[in-house]
């Protein structure tokens, strides 16, 4: 654990992609195998469940510590984490390296599941007697169930391919599917020729966001345009008889979707299908929080499926009639798509076929882009008609051409520290509009600003102060934000009765004074031209 | 109710009976002064008072013309009937505590100290008294320093691993004091150790008043990129980000601050590494040094003011706080105050 510890520090204190990759290669050839599996394990996006809640963790620590919650309270708004505020109270014994991943995940974290609260306190504070400052901290994050890292899949693979000499696509595609963390599976993942695991989906091709506009690509003819699904991505495994349903972020997600599995007993053996997972009723697409309701819901009830019926909307086949058909053009296996879909029989096929968009000219997909609110797609996908399936991301063969977000000026009204990189610095921010003269929050956002921008923020937050709510501050509404999201709907929980998706802070206005803000109305407006269905919901 | 041997005014901490200022923010007649820090040595004052082993940093910092007087740690001298003893803190080279004894009652102004073990610095020597005043910079119980020869270990192994690989290091410190600590922790067989003007200075300040410090190489004498392949430069933080990352080719940075602690700070930093290391006392380092001075009174100036007085009152200490014009760690760091210029 002392080299994981290490690691892990290491890859937060910086940002740059190099030396991540450098840190992973001297970790891969200093730790023993079974830890480096943890590493893969936990830095291609798994986490760790939580076991212990994070108000036991602050009492605990502040015993142990022999500190007054408030002052534990003083020291968590310096450090802005709380697994990092815990490991640095307790004080430190001088010990490290007496534990491995394996104990640890393996045998303690089980104890913990089973244990009451008062024997979870006691195994808990006896760890964190017996680890330094940098294993406490890592293994708060585990048990507390916030661990998180940034460092994308792709470093991995990347890092794991220089250690071993094999190429990065053997490597992804070895990652793709369950990690059980050991010695072997390390030997495995490195090895020269490896057993095939049926469950193995491919790596996703994705696609950049289109810069500028399509006519840029060329002949429109050697483009396939379909709709961009604003669902969850996933492939669509069937071999030897068994159907395994993978997101983008390697979850076998079968237990959520038992629909769907069951839908692809009909599919051919030795098929993969890829496409967008979408809650669909009478043949419309349902909002993106329908499909929320079903995402984290494992073994749903009948119930909530028939309230929330998933569809898989397919538009590619890296795998047909048992063959690896990756490398064939976009238009071949589009036909090869067509025969698998086509073969379903009876009325509610919950596969179905993301259509091929007809058009002649940029000017004409442009026209039919204009409706993709109206459909509840994102946009268009632009797709080179010889395009493999390929691997990961590659630059001119898939676009998305997402419509323009929505955006509206708003207020900056409350503001609080952000955690982890950002501990310490006011970064979250609650912005308001206009409505019958008062100003009414709606959103709240964390990102979009830079760095410079951020400490200015922090420095007026700081200066303009009203009052002081725990961590959160009210401001005196000075500063102006043009905020973008890509989608709203109504809501009871929001106090302007209106909640947006995806916010982000698009530029700061400095241009325009408070009252220049947009009017709640504006809201109204984007939401009654977004979903025409919702004015007239009874017919 | 008797008056308060010491007392806070416009100008500065005040002790009337001997008429006399300790580390006054504005020109006063006579100044006693803690250390070299410009949030406590101010310029412009007409006398000024000083442990010996400060006087080449005092002249460095205020200059030649300043007329500075000074006294060994630990012998007594009489101002106006007010006797002032300077013992050392720990915190830079010359660095005082100022015990201030008048009619049989004991005041201790500590300035900035810190009771951990400092290799380029006399060691801090706690002093019993009735009222101490302390500071508060790391005042939180997350603020624990670890040996500075586990910190040597690591900035050594870091600049190692660069030096193998023909990296030059680029070392941020406050230039009076963190700069030369770390300089005394340096292993100088890994390669040569290049100074900033405003830290080779201080150097030689250090160097006259009889610090042995490793050969360093003023950053002017190096002509050209070649020389600074696997060599380790100290510079001030104000230094960051400037020509010098350019001129030293390719390089890793590194700040060293007690701040360094928490990994929020460490994110934030330009910097590729944080260590931590304070001239700072520590959480439990405050502590102990208030306990050994047996004070029946703590003031509490610059730093977590109101956490560590409400705490020492929690604990059974008698505190308060000082509103004072110092500025804690901020303070050390001179690139933003009086600087080098001057000297
Ligand atoms: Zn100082
Ligand atoms: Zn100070």
């Amino acid at each position: 654990m002392k080299d994981f510890a290490l690691l892990f520090r290491s890859l937060e204190e910086t940002t740059s992609t190099n030396r991540k990759i450098s840190a992973l290669i001297s970790f891969y050839e200093s730790a023993p195998r079974e830890e480096i599996s943890y590493a893969v394990l936990y830095l291609t996006g798994n986490k760790p469940r939580r076991i212990v809640s994070s108000a036991l963790m602050r009492s605990w620590a502040a015993e142990e510590a022999g500190i007054a919650e408030w002052l534990f309270e003083e020291c968590y708004q310096v450090v802005g984490d709380l697994s990092e505020t815990l490991s640095l109270i307790i004080p430190d014994s001088g010990k490290s390296g007496l534990f491995k991943m394996g104990e640890i995940v393996g045998k303690v974290f089980p104890l913990l599941a089973a244990a009451d609260e008062a024997t979870k306190k006691e195994i808990v504070k006896d760890i964190w007697r017996n680890m330094s400052v940098n294993e406490r901290f890592l293994f708060n994050k585990m048990i507390g169930g916030s661990f998180r890292v940034g460092v994308s899949s792709q470093i991995v693979i990347t890092s794991l391919s220089r250690y071993s000499g094999l190429p990065e696509s053997v490597i992804a595609q070895r990652l793709m599917g369950k990690i059980t963390p050991s010695a072997d599976f390390i030997d495995v993942l490195l090895a020269e020729e490896t057993t095939r695991d049926i469950s193995r989906p491919y790596p996703f091709a994705l696609a950049y966001p289109l810069g500028n506009e399509p006519e840029e690509l060329g002949e429109p003819g050697e483009w396939q345009a379909e709709w961009k699904w604003d669902g969850i991505r996933a492939q669509l495994v069937k071999r030897e008889g068994k159907v395994f349903l993978w997101s983008r972020g390697m979850e076998l997600i079968n237990d959520s979707f038992p629909d769907i599995i069951s839908a692809a007993a009909e599919l051919p053996e030795g098929t993969v299908l890829d496409g967008e997972l979408l809650v669909m009723l009478d043949g419309k697409v349902l909002p993106f929080n329908s499909l929320q309701q079903r995402i984290g819901k494992k073994s749903p009830g009948k119930k909530l499926i028939s309230a929330n019926p998933v569809y898989l909307m397919a538009y590619d086949i890296p795998e047909y009639d048992t063959a690896d058909i990756r490398d064939l053009p976009i238009s071949e296996r589009r036909i090869k798509l067509n025969q698998v879909i086509s073969g379903f029989k009876g009325d509610d096929n919950r596969i179905l076929l993301s259509p091929v968009l007809d058009f002649n000219s940029w000017s004409e997909l442009r026209e039919i882009r204009r409706g993709s609110r109206e459909m509840g797609v994102e946009g268009l996908m632009l797709k080179r008609k010889s395009s493999p399936y390929f691997d990961g991301r590659k630059r001119g063969d898939w676009w998305k051409w997402k419509v323009d977000p929505l955006t509206v000026d708003c207020v900056l009204l409350y503001a609080q520290p952000g955690h982890g990189r950002r501990a310490g610095l006011f970064t979250d921010y609650t912005f308001a509009v206009w409505d019958n003269g008062k100003l009414v929050p709606f959103a709240k956002a964390y990102s979009g600003l830079t760095d410079k921008e951020i400490n200015e923020v922090d420095r007026f937050v700081k200066a303009n102060t009203i009052e002081k709510f725990g961590p959160v501050r009210s401001v005196t509404p000075m500063l102006v934000f043009e905020l973008a999201f890509e989608g709203l709907q109504l809501s009871t929980r929001h106090k302007s009765g209106i909640a947006v998706r995806f916010p982000r802070i698009s530029r700061w206005r400095r241009d325009l004074d408070i009252k220049d803000a947009d009017d709640l109305q504006k809201l109204k407006e984007y939401l009654k031209a977004i979903s025409p269905g919702d004015a007239d919901a009874g017919s | 109710m008797k008056k308060d041997l010491i007392t806070v005014n416009q100008n500065g901490l005040y002790c009337e009976s001997g008429d006399f200022y300790i580390d006054p923010w504005r020109s006063v007649n006579r100044a006693l002064v803690t250390h070299g820090h410009s949030d406590h040595a101010r310029y412009g004052s007409s006398k000024y008072l000083c442990a010996d082993r400060s006087l080449h940093i005092m002249q460095s910092r205020l200059g030649r013309g300043a007329h500075i007087q000074t006294v060994v740690y630990g012998k007594t001298m009489t101002i106006n009937g007010v006797e002032v003893t300077f013992y050392p803190a720990g915190h830079v080279l010359g660095s005082a505590q100022i015990l201030v004894s008048y009619k049989g009652e004991r005041w201790v102004v500590s300035g900035d100290y810190n009771v951990s073990p400092n290799r380029s610095c006399d060691p801090f020597e706690p002093v019993k008294c009735d009222v101490f005043i302390t500071e508060s910079t790391f005042g939180l119980p997350i603020y624990n320093w670890k040996p500075e020869e586990e910190i040597s270990a690591e900035i050594n192994a870091w600049w190692r691993i660069n030096a193998f690989e023909n990296r030059a290091c680029i070392l941020y410190g406050y230039s009076l004091g963190k700069a030369q600590r770390l300089i005394s922790l340096l292993d100088p067989t890994i390669g040569k150790i290049i100074t900033h003007p405003g830290v080779e200075a201080l150097n030689n300040a250090y160097r006259l008043t009889g610090v042995d410090l490793p050969l360093t190489i003023p950053l002017n004498e190096i002509k050209d990129k070649k020389g600074f392949e696997g060599a380790i430069i100290i510079a001030p933080p104000g230094a960051e980000g400037s020509s010098l990352e350019k001129r030293a080719g390719e390089s890793e940075t590194a700040f060293a601050s007690g701040w360094m602690q928490v990994r929020g700070n460490r994110r934030r930093l330009n910097s590729d590494r944080g260590f931590v290391l304070s001239d700072h006392s520590d959480w439990k380092g405050l502590i102990s040094a208030i306990q050994q001075t047996g004070a029946s009174r703590v003031l509490v100036t610059h730093g977590f003011v109101n956490t560590f007085v409400r705490w020492l009152n929690e604990n059974g200490f008698n505190a308060a706080p000082l509103e004072t014009m110092y500025s804690g760690d901020a303070g050390d760091d001179d690139t933003a105050g009086t600087g080098e210029e001057q000297g």
